[in-house]
């Protein structure tokens, strides 16, 4: 169900300013420990601040799904664009990267410093080992019912084996499997007729 | 060319091609990453790519920001900082642009295409993912073989956990390093 994502402001008040923006983002970027970025930014953006409606957030979200980027630096900065421009647009993406940056700056050099002591190397293997279950979950949880779903595992096992075995290249698998996938999936009205243009947006 | 300045430009080139990749999120571009900073640069070991990307998940924001410590084994300083250009910059300026236009192509049904034809690349990629990461982390033919089993079961424990109760993975993490601490010697 596509949603409007608002290029102008809903509500008429005043925007707020820049660094409003960044603080806003960056106490996201500082507490969220663990993931679930698009949660901690659905509770600052709409229920806190009241930036975006629940439906003009949810569109923001599947821009930000669709394109390329992490999903929570791209809805940043759809918000920070659509409060204020080009401006709001890095305020949010910076409040929101820069603070784990910072953090990582700090176990990055402790990393670089420490890894080759056994002591450090034991605990690494166990937090890496920790990390790969992390993943996976994740990717079960959103893979859902796909696995167990023919048309889908017709792109999720050549994907696999393309890239994570094989190493074919990322641009060359995308390049080869994204236009078969997305023709599956083509709208309705074209499954029936002569395919048309792709570019042939709706008034 | 000086070395450094070459591997800051391969730094660039990766990052920013992995940037504009990454659908569906920052995890699927993952196993590329992999290979490129491990197999084809050498700029990190297949191990170290493992640690960071776990270093990765203990920090908070974005969990891809770990990119920066590959570009420091890479080339110092700069390359820390460049490769976080790299990989988000490309992706945050195209959604910049997009978005803009976005509202007049929003009913259109190929929106749709793309995101569910998309979905289930996106899903091998994260598979694979799992593998580059996992096949160093969890399963190493050079390490004892209880010592892999520790790994695949801190491993299985943390997916069972999970689908069981909602925790902040980050503890589970750092219990998995703590325990790590004295048994993974």
């Amino acid at each position: 169900m596509p949603r409007p994502i608002a290029n102008e402001p809903s509500a008429a008040d005043a925007p707020p300013s820049i660094g409003k923006i960044f603080t806003a983002f960056a106490m996201i970027g500082v507490s969220s420990f663990g993931g679930g970025l698009v949660a901690y930014l659905r509770d600052v953006v709409v229920d806190r601040e009241k930036w975006l409606t629940g439906d003009e957030f949810l569109g923001a979200l599947e821009i930000g799904q669709t394109l390329p980027g992490l999903n929570s630096t791209n809805v940043a900065v759809i918000v920070g664009r659509k409060l204020r421009g080009p401006r709001g647009a890095a305020a949010a993406a910076l409040g929101l990267i820069l603070p784990g940056v910072a953090i990582l700056i700090v176990l990055g050099l402790l990393y670089v410093r420490f890894h080759n002591n056994p002591d450090v190397a034991a605990a690494l293997a166990g937090v890496a080992a920790a990390a790969v279950g992390l993943l996976l979950q994740v990717t079960l949880k959103i893979g859902g019912r796909s696995f167990l779903r023919p048309k889908d595992l017709m792109f999720i096992i050549p994907t696999f084996l393309m890239v994570g075995v094989f190493h074919v290249s990322l641009a060359a698998t995308l390049f080869l499997l994204a236009p078969i996938a997305i023709w599956l999936n083509r709208p309705e009205s074209l499954k029936k007729k002569t395919p048309a243009p792709s570019s042939d947006p709706e008034p | 060319m000086s070395d450094t300045l070459k591997e800051l430009v391969e730094l660039l080139n990766v990052f920013a091609m992995l940037s504009l990749m990454a659908v569906g999120g920052g995890t699927a571009v993952l196993p590329e990453m992999e290979h490129e900073a491990v197999a084809v640069h050498h700029w990190v070991t297949s191990t170290q790519f493992a640690s960071i990307y776990s270093l990765g998940q203990l920090a908070p924001g974005p969990n891809m920001s770990m990119v920066g410590i590959i570009g420091y084994h890479a080339a110092g300083a700069a390359g820390f900082f460049l490769v976080l250009f790299a990989f988000y910059f490309p992706a945050c300026m195209l959604t910049y642009v997009v978005s803009h236009i976005w509202d007049s192509y929003r009913d259109n049904p190929w929106r749709d295409a793309v995101q569910r034809g998309l979905a289930p690349i996106t899903i091998g990629l994260m598979l694979a993912g799992v593998y580059a990461v996992g096949k160093t982390a969890s399963f190493n033919l050079d390490r004892p073989l209880w010592f892999n089993g520790v790994t695949l079961g801190f491993g299985l424990a943390i997916v069972l956990l999970l689908f069981w109760k909602r925790i902040n993975p980050a503890i589970l993490i750092l219990a998995c390093g703590a325990i790590g601490w004295f048994v993974l010697r």
